[in-house]
């Protein structure tokens, strides 16, 4: 009893110091402003003022330098975004392996730790691929656009200088962590090592916050003057408006990103697997880690949402030109991306069922969900307007088909969308109850609550789709998504909830078998990592591509011969490059990871 | 090896669906390219070219369509803002210091929260606050005589006269020209001489029939001055879709003849069909 007091005191200890440091990094942020602060001092700035806070340059096509054979903006585009695919991957893994090592130790299931360890040691290899590709970024900035560089480095010297300090804290913190893994063993030592992945995530979400803060100041500045000069209040150009927008969609969707990329690697093993035990482990790895990326992949619409309103509220014209204007059709782009995303993540599960005899009772409701998640996918993918010939306009009747045309308004796509993701979460409580007989009194009231509860759901968004959609202004229109929203959300919450207590100590009638599901589930995996992989990259085309012909948003022209806002299907191929280049890599480090246990040894190389 | 290749055929079938969808999917849309200075050659300048001017740059450079267009409801219609400038101005609501269209015009190009019309301020600042950014600077930064040319155009399209002065420079009288093949690239057009030559250009007869002759697609024109008056042919021609003739389907009729005629050009045609009786 006394050592359990020991160590939960010492674990007090260690929380403590550990919210003391978080808190004095936070107290130094919020100082940055102390070189600037100085530089206000009316006695001693006048120098610094001159040489430091200058407006945003007027740039020619000749600032820009060139270096043959190479296209400047493509070279820099695509080190960006592979920059970023693997960075959102390393910072992913750390959130989901604390929660998987927290499980392990609650638990006390060994397999957890494994799967933990497993997925910690995939990213150790794409950390070191991150640098190099954070380096590449730099110099190709530095090189192709020297002028856009000196003026961000002006204004966020001090969180790049941070940020480079903290890489070496999250280096060291990534490396403790997965080195002394085995060291770091049992009890309290188990407390320090958990601590460490709060700590390298703690660090991590830190640096992407203040790289989030470069991005989203060349779209919505703040702390300059409309010349482009800078106030010196570093922490105002930080906090710019669409930064927690962006820290918020992109904290979400690295891990849904982060979850699908392991759950490649799982299906790669799988597929690789010879034992059958081998075959279970990564089964339930798979498994696993399409549970993280569905689970992140719920919200994210609505994280997506809010930042498009943020936009709009930041600046209409950013948001028309974003949802109306020249980007309008990348919608349906991503529509059948995000389609793809929630088929192949609900195939998936459906053939997962597959897993225990006890699920075919429920086999027989499998096509009625794939029914409405398609139905719904297909609303999301209607346009609004159609791109005719004169002679089909003539059959047609105008520019919008009868029936079709009101599908392809926003109040139908987020009903849509509402729907989509209702019937996913359907899926996951069919496939929850696969191999289980609820035991508790109240099982006939508990399911009759859960279908009343998703019906007077489903009701409730369409009502408020076809109501405040089509007979109302368009005022309401946007204002009725966040009930439809809203709704969803309870609707997920209680019933999971309900579905919890219902199953606590529920009877077992067909053990799952792990390993005992077809190989298509496993490309089904495959498909939600591609897909997502090459929906990141077009909707880092479009969030960037949205300050058209600006570096920084009204205030630094962009005045390079790539100026121009390319068209759809060029930056489909540029991320398609992009994508390729990052699964060859990601296939590498999966193939590293498998080379990496492998040990021969050759008779007679070394002396007896 | 045989698992990596399935998989990596698979990976790449993958990528060029999507590549192919975005490709040959989707219609091939063109941004518009980085926007320029208009060149005004004060010279040469009228003021149907200067009208014509304040069009280009009130559905180009100025981005004005973008929120005040009759699709999205976020900025309100401007082809009535004439006649409405007077009543705003007596609003107690109105903050600006404007004695005329013209001024007004003006102060809502640079101060766009001097008055916003209600239903159509920022979100939360109860129609205090206008969600548009000053033309004036920032992205937009139109200059003084291109935020004239649109004074000029929207008084035009409004039916007010255009007090507007011609840029120092400008000749007074439209010269009597026609269009010519060999005008220097990048040089405005000259205008169209007559109402047939418009409709030549136009290609009107390929859907209307005029004096009994074309086509059948849209309303016969023959005789459209006897029952419409030339505020709605006005309006016909520049918003299409505003009022549809019964019988015939919308979003036929290009909606950009505004954008390719001059102001006085589009009151030469309105001229002749309220004529055609």
């Amino acid at each position: 009893m006394r050592k359990q007091l020991t160590s939960r005191r010492r674990l007090s200890v260690c929380l403590f110091l550990i919210v003391l440091g978080v808190a004095l990094l936070l107290v130094d942020f919020a100082g940055l402003g102390v070189t600037s602060a100085l530089a206000q001092d009316p006695s001693s700035s006048q120098s610094v003022d001159e040489a430091v806070h200058r407006p945003a340059p007027e740039l020619t096509a000749a600032d820009y330098p060139q270096i043959a054979g190479v296209n400047a903006r493509v070279f820099v585009w695509l080190a960006a975004q592979l920059h970023l695919w693997f960075a959102a991957f390393v910072l992913a893994v750390p959130i989901f392996v604390f929660i998987i090592e927290a499980i392990g130790m609650k638990t006390r299931d060994e397999r957890y730790d494994s799967m933990a360890y497993e997925f910690i040691k995939i990213s150790i290899t794409a950390y070191s691929l991150t640098a190099i590709l954070g380096g590449l970024l730099a110099f190709s900035l530095i090189i192709f656009y020297p002028h856009v560089f000196t003026y961000m480095s002006g204004i966020f010297k001090e969180t790049m200088f941070f940020y480079a300090l903290l890489f070496f804290a999250e280096s060291a913190l990534l490396y403790i962590y997965y080195y002394g893994w085995y060291w770091l063993q049992g009890g309290f030592k188990k407390w320090v090592h958990l601590t460490l992945a709060l700590l390298l995530n703690a660090v991590g979400t830190t640096l992407m916050f203040l790289a989030n803060s470069w991005v989203t100041f060349m779209m919505s500045p703040a702390g300059i003057d409309p010349a482009g000069v800078f106030a010196g209040d570093a922490w105002a150009a930080m906090h710019n408006f669409l930064w927690n927008p962006i820290n918020l969609h992109r904290f979400v969707a690295n891990i849904a990103y982060g979850g699908s990329i392991v759950g490649a690697y799982a299906a790669f093993k799988f597929l690789s697997a010879t034992r059958e035990q081998d075959k279970a482990h990564y089964d339930w790895m798979g498994y696993t880690a399409n549970f993280i990326a569905i689970s992140a992949l719920l919200p994210l619409p609505f994280a997506g949402y809010y930042l498009a309103a943020e936009i709009y509220a930041y600046s209409q014209q950013m948001g028309i030109t974003l949802m109306g204007g020249i980007f309008a059709w990348l919608f349906i782009i991503q529509a059948v991306l995000i389609g793809t995303l929630f088929l192949s993540a609900n195939y998936y599960l459906w053939c997962g069922m597959g897993r225990s005899d006890g699920a075919q009772r429920y086999n027989k409701y499998v096509k009625y969900l794939a029914i409405v998640i398609i139905g719904a996918f297909l609303v999301w993918f209607t346009p609004h307007t159609l791109v005719l010939t004169n002679e089909e306009l003539k059959t047609l009747g105008g520019p919008y088909h009868k029936y079709l045309g009101p599908l392809g308004i926003m109040p139908a796509k987020n009903t849509a969308v509402n729907i989509m993701i209702l019937f996913t979460a359907l899926s996951f409580l069919i496939y929850r109850r696969a191999n289980r007989v609820a035991t508790v009194s109240w099982v006939s009231a508990g399911n009759a609550i859960q279908a009343a509860l998703f019906t007077a759901g489903i009701i409730n968004i369409l009502f408020l789709g076809i109501y405040y959609g089509y007979f109302t202004n368009t005022v309401y229109k946007v204002t009725a998504s966040i009930p439809q929203v809203l709704t969803t959300l309870i609707i997920i919450a209680v019933s999971i909830s309900l579905d919890t207590l219902m199953y606590r100590g529920a009877r077992e009638i067909a053990p799952l078998k792990w390993g005992r599901v077809p190989d298509r589930a496993q490309y089904a995996l495959f498909m939600l990592a591609v897909a997502f992989t090459w929906l990141m990259g077009l909707m880092g085309y479009i969030r960037s591509g949205i300050r058209q012909h600006w570096h920084v948003t009204d205030v630094f022209r962009d005045n390079s011969p790539d100026a121009f806002t390319p068209t759809l299907g060029y930056a489909a191929n540029v991320v398609s490059v992009g994508t390729i280049l990052f699964m060859a890599m990601v296939i590498f480090v999966f193939w590293l990871s498998q080379v990496s246990t492998r040990k021969s040894s050759v008779v007679g190389y070394w002396k007896a | 090896m045989k698992i990596l290749i399935k998989v990596t055929v698979f990976s790449l079938l993958t990528i060029g669906f999507f590549a192919g969808f975005s490709n040959y999917g989707i219609p091939e849309i063109n941004p518009a390219p980085p926007p320029v200075e208009e060149e005004v050659d004060l010279g040469s300048m009228t003021m149907d070219r200067f009208i014509a001017l304040g069009n280009k740059i009130f559905n180009g450079k100025g981005t004005c369509t973008l929120c005040h267009n009759a699709v999205g409801g976020r900025a309100p219609m401007l082809d009535k803002v004439a006649a409405a400038a007077p009543e705003r101005m007596a609003d107690p609501r109105y903050k600006g210091d404007a004695a005329s269209l013209e001024a007004y015009l003006y102060e809502s190009m640079v101060k766009p929260s001097a008055y916003v019309v209600a239903g159509f301020g920022k979100t939360g600042s109860n129609d205090t606050e206008s969600p548009m950014p000053d033309a004036s600077a920032g992205g937009i930064a139109l200059s003084d005589v291109e935020l004239n040319a649109v004074i000029a155009y929207l008084q035009d399209i409004g039916g007010a006269d255009v007090t507007v002065e011609i840029p120092s420079g400008a000749v007074a009288e439209e010269p009597d020209a026609q269009p010519q093949d060999t005008a220097p690239a990048g040089a405005p057009r000259a205008p169209f001489a007559s109402a047939d030559a418009i409709m030549a250009q136009l290609a009107c007869i390929a859907c209307h029939k005029v004096a009994g002759q074309g086509g059948e697609i849209g309303p016969d024109l023959s005789s459209i001055g006897a029952g419409r008056d030339r505020e709605y042919l006005r309006r016909a021609v520049l918003d299409p879709a505003a009022d549809v003739a019964e019988g015939y389907p919308p979003g036929i009729m290009p909606p950009n003849y505004g954008e390719q005629l001059y102001a006085g050009e589009l009151e030469m045609l309105v001229d002749y069909l309220a004529e055609s009786k």
